[in-house]
């Protein structure tokens, strides 16, 4: 078995991890970039649709020409990068991380002294909703159709439902009925959609496809195939009304019921999650509550745009590069959220000694709210504050802070609604 | 009074749109842009295509494509037919023509992939530990 040394081993070659890497790499730190798929880009390489790097390129590209870009920067800055490669086993060593690689020559024991977690998230599955019984084909997430489609080239489906409303889904509302299926329907459990409205708007009120809110699948027929799906309403504590059963005659049933940041090394490595966000408690700049363990992308905590995920890459490489090249102290204050409004705010902790005065914290909306005052306090003193036209559930929001207007003697930060203000615009 | 949700962006504004004054009254949007958004869907609405071409490789069976501009809604489908009887046979390059004026919408379908990479294995497959090359 080999053994090696590197400054910096990021994990994932999709957006956040070559962000970072190039970042780490550009800083002069020894970085190695470490993916488990034949090619670089992540899941952006069957994201054929548009509206990807907006605020990135100012322009609205589609998933693999974004992800083209950098992966052009990462050959032309001449990174190591390790494709088919997977990191088997991970444990801390001496406040070093030690990763068990494996690929096709074998096992590599890899030593670095800072690792950058950017391994994405992973689709909620039928059993992670209760979806049991037999299990007939059909049945598949949204990420895994895109991919039947988009990479392989079949229709999985001719005639399917789509339960949850998650963008996955709504993106492929449009693009099985684009390829010739038939969309039955996007059933949600909940009050209102997990998608963005402009994905609503143009893959389901573009192509005619009924969103039923507050509705759900109860039941899937079928033997070796799906045969047919039974949806029925819910009531506000998600239990099906009985009388309101419709039976619908489908080959598929497609999922978008959420994401979940995929965190199994960094969980090896014994770093502390929040059960919240379901990712890594973390500072401004991905630093996990393991020193010299960072995080970044939708590993961190489900990010709606890639622009952000790129972003979040930049800091924890830049972070990372830091850290091997001189350790400091963090002094750490937890950002509390208020939960009656708020979803979640990230990062958990700000870092007053990181040498960038500046901090983003990002957030999610419990409810959809129109127009709102954001505020984070120290001690009662606002040091930052910012009005949204809108708030929804779906839609992560940015805030932020100039970490100087933060007075020295602060224990704590707190983000919430200033005042709530509900403006109906008539004319 | 028509309600709209503007597409342009990832903000996804709510426009309200009076059509019964000249000219329109166009509230709600955060930027220019959605005025622009709802005088075009509401006389002729646009859209990008987003789709796979076959391609003649066995290595990659599907080549990322999308119309380089937007074309009317309403072509959406011819749109789709024309690129599914396209069979990309070399190796095209992102941003590459693959079809000039797309089901007469005077607009170009274009590669959003570079098929060589796609069939390519990164290069430091299959080894250790290697840097810069």
């Amino acid at each position: 078995m080999t053994v090696r040394n590197v400054d910096i081993a990021v994990l994932g070659a999709g957006p956040a991890g070559m962000a970072a890497a190039l970042v780490a790499a550009g800083g002069g730190a020894d970085t190695v970039l470490i993916e488990r798929e034949n090619h670089l880009g992540g899941i952006l390489k069957q994201c054929v649709h548009d509206g990807f790097g907006l605020l990135r390129f100012g322009e609205k590209l589609s998933g693999p020409e974004y992800a083209g870009r950098f992966v052009h920067m990462v050959r032309e800055a001449g990174l190591a990068v390790l494709t088919s490669t997977f990191v088997a086993e991970a444990r801390r060593d001496h406040e070093e991380s030690v990763l068990m690689l494996v690929d096709q020559s074998g096992v590599t024991e890899l030593h670095a002294k800072a690792v950058v977690l950017a391994t994405g998230c992973r689709e909620r599955s039928a059993r992670q909703v209760m979806i049991q019984g037999t299990r007939p084909a059909g049945v598949m997430t949204a990420g895994a159709a895109q991919y039947y489609v988009n990479v392989l080239g079949y229709l999985p489906t001719t005639r399917c439902v789509i339960l949850g409303s998650g963008d996955i889904g709504l993106i492929m509302a449009r693009r099985l009925t684009l390829e010739g299926a038939e969309v039955l329907g996007v059933f949600e459990a909940k009050s209102t959609p997990s998608g963005l409205s402009r994905n609503i708007a143009q893959c389901l009120d573009d192509f005619g496809i009924q969103l039923h809110l507050s509705r759900t699948v109860t039941r899937i027929f079928g033997g070796d195939r799906v045969e047919a799906v039974e949806t029925a309403a819910v009531d506000e504590n998600m239990h099906p009304v009985a009388g309101t059963e419709e039976r619908l005659f489908c080959d598929g049933v497609i999922l978008s019921v959420g994401l979940i940041p995929e965190n199994e090394v960094g969980e090896a490595l014994g770093v502390p999650m929040d059960p919240v966000t379901k990712g890594p408690v973390m500072d401004q700049n991905g630093q996990t509550q393991v020193p010299g363990v960072f995080v970044c992308g939708n590993a961190s905590h489900v990010h709606d745009l890639v622009d952000y995920v790129t972003e979040s890459g930049e800091l924890a490489g830049a972070a990372a590069a830091a850290f091997v090249t001189g350790r400091r102290t963090r002094r750490l204050l937890p950002l509390k959220a208020d939960s009656t409004f708020l979803l979640y705010a990230v990062p958990q902790f700000v870092d007053m000694n990181a040498p960038e005065s500046g901090a983003v914290v990002y957030f999610r909306s419990r409810e959809e709210r129109g127009l709102t005052v954001v505020a984070i306090t120290a001690g009662g003193v606002t040091v930052a504050r910012h009005s949204y036209q809108h708030l929804r559930p779906p839609e992560m929001e940015r805030l932020d802070i100039d970490l100087s207007r933060i007075p020295s003697d602060t224990t704590a930060l707190d983000i919430g609604a200033e005042s709530l203000v509900m403006v109906e615009v008539r004319s | 009074m028509r309600e709209l949700t503007c597409i342009v962006c990832p903000n996804g504004c709510s426009l309200k749109v009076n059509q019964g004054v000249d000219p329109w009254s166009i509230t709600g949007n955060l930027c220019p842009r959605g005025i622009e958004f709802a005088r075009r869907e509401l006389t002729n609405p646009t859209r990008t295509v987003c789709s796979t071409a076959q391609t003649s490789f066995a290595a990659v069976r599907r080549l990322p494509v999308r119309t380089r501009g937007e074309v009317p809604l309403a072509s959406v489908r011819s749109v789709m037919s024309e690129i599914s009887c396209l069979v990309v046979d070399h190796e095209a390059r992102t941003g590459d023509t693959l079809i000039e004026n797309v089901a007469g919408t005077g607009v170009a379908v274009v590669a959003t992939a570079d098929l060589a990479d796609l069939m390519e294995r990164e290069n430091c497959n299959g080894r250790p530990i290697c840097s810069g090359d």
